[in-house]
């Protein structure tokens, strides 16, 4: 990986508010490099979510600049180069649309103006979807598939965008071991495919399996970014989490976990 | 049945003028209804039809075309109640009733300065067998104004109704998507006008949608039964209202909300019929009750090693 210096994601110096007032997020810097994954890590509330939302171009940065593969935001978005895969509570479940269809709105940025699905739109969808294993349930509406399948299904979203750049936000929340596991291969062939992703997650545990380098997130700012093993210490995430590692546990803790 | 006597209505030029109008109308609001429910808009809806109020009583006034007062106060209405809320701690629905409420209580003391009682009713509950060439003319083209632009943007409508989110990643303008589905919803409000009235536009607007939602899952299926509802009431209720020498719109609207009870209980697999039976037949089998055994029951026997088996670190 190490030969590819395109950078993906570049956040500098980037100052964020809501409104007005106080700053959601302060002076954060941020590198991701073309196929590599970062995870970002940090507390409720310490501004993931509001770097999730400047670097989607939904709030404007006061100071500072976001650029994806050298572009700004917007442009970059219209591209088509950036992939977004939400947290999947956010969509109503009863909506009439089924899974086929969900990833098939992955292409639709890159369709004429009647939207239109052409040949090479209908391939990327069944490729997409055989990827993440959701072949057999393509028909169905989407409020009948489980969490996994959920997730699974606007993972398919995102691939069949074919971005560049791949946001995830916490992929590995309210999922099975199975579909998490899945989640990380999948990460592993698309950095293989040179392609970047922002992964945010709780799950400590499983980073240094998926992740090159990790962001830690407090205070509302990025508190420091690297490589995975560099950046997780105890140290570092005490300063994160405000006094203790969940990591680096008093060792009782760690042989109840495991009989 | 007497044959004549249903055949009846259609030697008249008006009732078949009628019908082709509502026809039209039930379409229009049809395929917006669609939109409208996904989108959770009802109470917008029934907002922008109160606070055209105005406009048309204004419209009547200056001697413009009644649709021009109409949208004016339509977007108005649609744009005082964003306003609103951006800027205040108040929730939408709130802003949204003082705002149309407002807006409608405006219409009612000018036309009681203005006009007879006559006009009221003719605003309040439309008019269809008495629309005259020019209101015909203005209902027939912002209809199709309405209709076409909403068909021809569907997939962006939809993917911005279904998850904004995706919609703004993707490049897609989503402000502009916003004010471009509540365009369409006060254009197509206006045209319903001459139908069925201010105060039951609102039906039009969601019952053929949500009768078409309890029927399928399919957005483009959902399309074309809402306009099947659409048409099929706007005739029956036109045809009807023949018969009860008056009161169309509410007719239409009847028949409207007829198809969705039937809907709400025979639909094949939301309907309460439906619903019952499944659940019926998933009790059944967790019971194992009615048909042959199914397959044995594993029997469990205990893992002693557990963490053996997938090595995945």
């Amino acid at each position: 990986m190490s030969q590819n210096t395109v950078i993906a994601l570049d956040v500098k110096d980037v100052s964020v508010a809501y409104g007005g007032g106080r700053l959601s997020l302060r002076q954060a810097n941020l590198e991701v490099r073309g196929g590599s994954v970062c995870g970002l890590v940090g507390m409720n509330g310490a501004g993931k979510s509001t770097l999730f939302k400047t670097v989607m171009g939904f709030l404007p940065p006061l100071r500072g600049t976001v650029q994806v593969f050298g572009q700004p935001v917007i442009r970059a978005q219209k591209a088509g180069l950036i992939a977004y895969v939400p947290q999947s509570e956010d969509v109503d479940w009863n909506f009439p649309v089924s899974v086929r269809e969900v990833v098939m709105m992955g292409r639709q940025g890159k369709m004429n103006w009647l939207r239109r699905p052409n040949a090479v739109d209908h391939t990327m969808v069944d490729e997409s979807l055989e990827r993440v294993g959701m072949n057999a349930f393509a028909e169905r509406q989407i409020g009948e598939l489980s969490g996994g399948q959920r997730k699974r299904a606007f993972l398919a979203r995102a691939l069949a965008q074919d971005g560049r750049l791949l946001l995830l936000d916490e992929p590995f929340g309210g999922v099975d071991v199975g579909t998490s596991e899945a989640i990380i291969n999948l990460m592993g062939e698309l950095r293989r495919e040179g392609r970047a992703m922002l992964v945010s997650t709780h799950d400590l545990g499983t980073l240094e399996t998926f992740c090159d380098e990790v962001a830690l997130i407090a205070d509302r700012t990025v508190l420091l970014y690297g490589p995975t093993a560099e950046v997780l210490t105890a140290e570092n995430l005490a300063a994160t989490f405000g006094g203790r590692s969940p990591l680096h546990a008093p060792a009782a803790k760690k042989l109840e976990a495991r009989p | 049945m007497n044959l004549e006597l249903l055949l009846e209505p259609l030697q008249y030029d008006f009732m078949t003028r009628a019908l082709l109008v509502s026809a039209l109308v039930g379409t229009v609001c049809a395929v917006l209804s669609c939109f409208v429910i996904l989108k959770g808009w009802s109470l917008m809806g029934d907002a922008v039809s109160h606070a055209v109020l105005p406009g048309v009583v204004i419209s009547y006034l200056l001697g413009l075309p009644f649709v021009i007062g109409a949208f004016a106060f339509g977007l108005l209405s649609v744009s005082a109640i964003g306003f609103i809320q951006s800027r205040s701690r108040v929730k939408e629905d709130t802003v949204i009733g003082v705002v149309f409420t407002a807006l409608f209580a405006l219409g009612l003391v000018m036309i009681s300065k203005i006009s007879s009682e006559v006009h009221l009713s003719h605003i309040l509950f439309g008019d269809v067998l008495g629309i005259g060439d020019s209101e015909l003319w203005q209902t027939v083209i912002a209809g199709a104004i309405a209709l076409i632009v909403t068909l021809l943007l569907r997939k962006d409508l939809l993917l911005y109704v279904f998850d904004p989110t995706h919609a703004r990643s993707i490049g897609l303008n989503t402000g502009v998507l916003n004010y471009v589905l509540l365009t369409m919803l006060a254009l197509t409000i206006v045209t319903a006008l001459q139908t069925v009235g201010v105060i039951l536009v609102v039906a039009m607007l969601i019952t053929p949608g949500a009768t078409a939602y309890l029927l399928t899952d399919k957005f483009s299926k959902m399309l074309w039964i809402a306009v099947a509802c659409g048409i099929l009431s706007a005739v029956i209720g036109t045809y009807g209202s023949y018969f009860l020498d008056g009161a169309t719109g509410a007719c239409i609207v009847l028949v409207q909300s007829i198809l969705f009870v039937l809907a709400f209980i025979f639909a094949p697999k939301h309907g309460q019929i439906a619903r019952r039976r499944q659940q019926m037949a998933e009790r059944a089998d967790e019971l194992g009750e009615g048909g042959p055994p199914t397959a044995p029951r594993p029997v469990l026997t205990r893992v002693r090693t557990s963490s053996k088996g997938q090595a995945s670190d």
